[in-house]
């Protein structure tokens, strides 16, 4: 086996780890509880409420395109919030100083984080199915529509994410990546129709890839006939698939260069030194 | 046979300041070698360019053969660095982590050198059976450490970098370190290049010690070669009618025979001591430091 393989193996077993860890810590359940509760209850609470124009429930189509927050959220300020964590705390440094460590490093932690996600993304639905009614989720067209935007749902976050993590220079600051998505996040049509919104915000959210994570949930989990209030009366697969490929192009092209480019960067004095700033901080 | 390390004319400069002006030595197999300098001297820097971690601005570097600049992976699984932990893996098992990490280096072992070294084998060497299932985080610092110099390890290296390993311990965890240290001298054929600004704990670790101060090598030598050729002086104290007196001499015998020829039983409380390796070392820096020519005067203190 050559050295790249090996440590891609062990990236795997890596990413399983980790995963498994977050399972097993209390703090870490607690917060997903936490989050995913208080979502819930905002659903619960708009359940008898209509989408306007429409006599479909604002909850259940609330529920569907958390499904997307779940994957934007992930795989942008969890991946990037551990990549800059990481990198202070010297994880990353010891990955660089054995061989071949970056690579398994960055496979574990795509694995670890798409693990959290389908994780999310796995509960939030199924306690969406015996809560809610009106999901389509008995045809094989919504399950392979609901597979395929995942699919690229990871792939147009997690590079992305992670370059984000390389250029934010502390923990601290990745932390303003979690406030920045909560406002891109509420304009992107999670919580409510983006066609209500002003025709500026409406264009912003159509940037990012939230807006279209959120349409293509609502697309394989809500009937046909709720198409006709998104924006041009549609589901418009071809321009999710078009816009979610471009985020994911732009992301795997600028992940290497980036993190290469943080990676020869490391050193252990510079982990000393943030060690010493976040000391000086508590 | 080829020196494990090789370092000619070395000078790294950031911005306008040098902070390595012509650092030359080298290191043969199986030597532990101490970097000894006070802070600033550029002993980390001078560490982490030949880890391969930061790039030089002049001067031929080899490390194991090879420029660390252009280390490949192969290179790397060659070396050892001993990092000092923070709070990185903190959820991870003692045994677990290092299983972990051992399993990069398993395509890089050889007839010659077994790769990675064995878990359990290597838990039990640095001391840790009791805590292999224990999460990172629960360790105290002693125990922390000695899972760093492990880690360091794990790929049973031809090289060891070890930064500043005790700073920040106590007196007994920085024994516990140094009893670490030499079991595995004794058990490899390991080359160690460890940087400190303890003069004591690099004599008891350092088959060889060099002194950087001011951006070069001021001295090069074993613990005692050092003291036979720096502490030339020494110091003598006598009295003599209820007076105090204090002299430093080149040659303290030949300047006590000469005190009792002349003062015969009159001298008492008779004491010589030679200058000891710190009061040396001290000078040496201070002189460096503030650029005085590199001549022994005054160790008498």
């Amino acid at each position: 086996m050559t050295p790249e393989l090996t440590a891609a193996r062990a990236g795997l077993a890596r990413g399983w780890i980790e995963f498994r860890q977050t399972l097993t810590t209390p703090a870490d359940l607690m917060t997903i509880a936490i989050v995913t509760g208080g979502l819930l209850v905002a659903m619960i609470w708009t359940r008898g409420t209509s989408v306007p124009g429409t006599h479909f429930s604002l909850g259940t189509t609330m529920l569907v395109s958390v499904l997307g927050l779940n994957i934007g959220v992930n795989g942008l300020a969890t991946m990037g919030g551990l990549l800059a964590a990481e990198r202070e705390d010297g994880t990353l440094l010891r990955a660089k100083a054995i061989p071949n460590g970056m690579l398994g490093y960055l496979i574990g932690k795509v694995v670890g984080v798409s693990g959290q996600m389908i994780f999310a993304v796995a509960t939030t639905l199924i306690t969406g199915i015996i809560l809610f009614s009106g999901l389509s989720v008995a045809s094989a067209g919504a399950w392979l529509t609901l597979a395929w935007v995942v699919v690229l749902g990871l792939l147009a976050t997690l590079p992305l994410g992670a370059v984000l993590g390389s250029l934010f220079p502390s923990a601290r600051s990745a932390g303003l990546m979690t406030l920045l998505l909560a406002a891109i996040a509420a304009i992107s049509g999670i919580f409510y129709p983006i066609t209500h919104l002003p025709v500026f915000l409406r264009w912003t959210g159509q940037v990012f890839p939230m807006y279209w994570l959120g349409l293509g949930m609502r697309s394989a989990l809500l009937p046909n006939a709720l198409a006709a209030v998104e924006i041009g009366h549609s589901w418009r697969h071809l321009a999710t698939f078009g816009v979610l490929s471009a985020w994911a192009v732009a992301g795997l092209v600028l992940a290497p260069l980036v993190l290469r480019r943080m990676a020869r960067r490391e050193s252990g004095s510079n982990v000393a030194a943030r060690r010493e700033k976040a000391m000086k901080r508590l | 046979m080829s020196d494990v390390l090789n370092v000619r004319d070395l000078r790294m400069r950031y911005g306008r300041t040098d902070v390595l002006r012509g650092v030359t030595f080298a290191a043969r197999r199986g030597e532990v070698v101490a970097l000894l300098g006070p802070n600033g001297a550029g002993k980390t820097t001078t560490i982490e360019i030949l880890e391969g971690f930061r790039m030089r601005s002049a001067g031929e570097v080899a490390v194991l053969g090879t420029d660390p600049a252009h280390g490949g992976e192969a290179w790397r699984a060659r070396t050892g660095v001993v990092l000092q932990s923070w709070r990185d893996h903190g959820r991870w098992q003692v045994r677990e982590l290092l299983a972990h990490l051992g399993r990069y280096y398993a395509p890089y072992s050889t007839a010659a050198v077994r790769r990675p070294w064995d878990a359990d084998d290597l838990i039990e060497t640095v001391g840790l059976t009791g805590q292999a299932r224990t999460r990172i985080r629960n360790l105290s610092g002693g125990q922390r450490r000695r899972l760093d110099v492990a880690i360091g390890i794990v790929g049973r290296p031809e090289l060891l970098f070890l930064d500043e390993p005790t700073a920040g311990f106590d007196p007994e965890a920085r024994r516990d370190f140094h009893d670490l240290v030499h079991r595995l001298t004794d058990l490899d054929q390991t080359t160690i290049l460890l940087t400190t600004h303890d003069l004591d704990e690099a004599e008891r670790l350092a088959d060889r010690i060099l002194i950087l101060a001011g951006g070069t090598i001021i001295a090069d030598g074993s613990a005692d070669e050092l003291s036979r050729q720096l502490a030339t002086q020494s110091e003598v104290r006598w009295s003599r009618d209820g007076q105090r007196f204090v002299h430093a001499a080149d040659d303290a015998t030949a300047f006590v025979r000469e005190l009792f020829r002349q003062y015969g039983e009159s001298v008492e409380d008779l004491e010589v001591r030679r200058a000891s390796l710190e009061d040396t070392y001290m000078t040496l820096v201070r002189q460096a430091e503030h650029g005085t020519p590199r001549a022994l005067t005054a160790v008498a203190a």
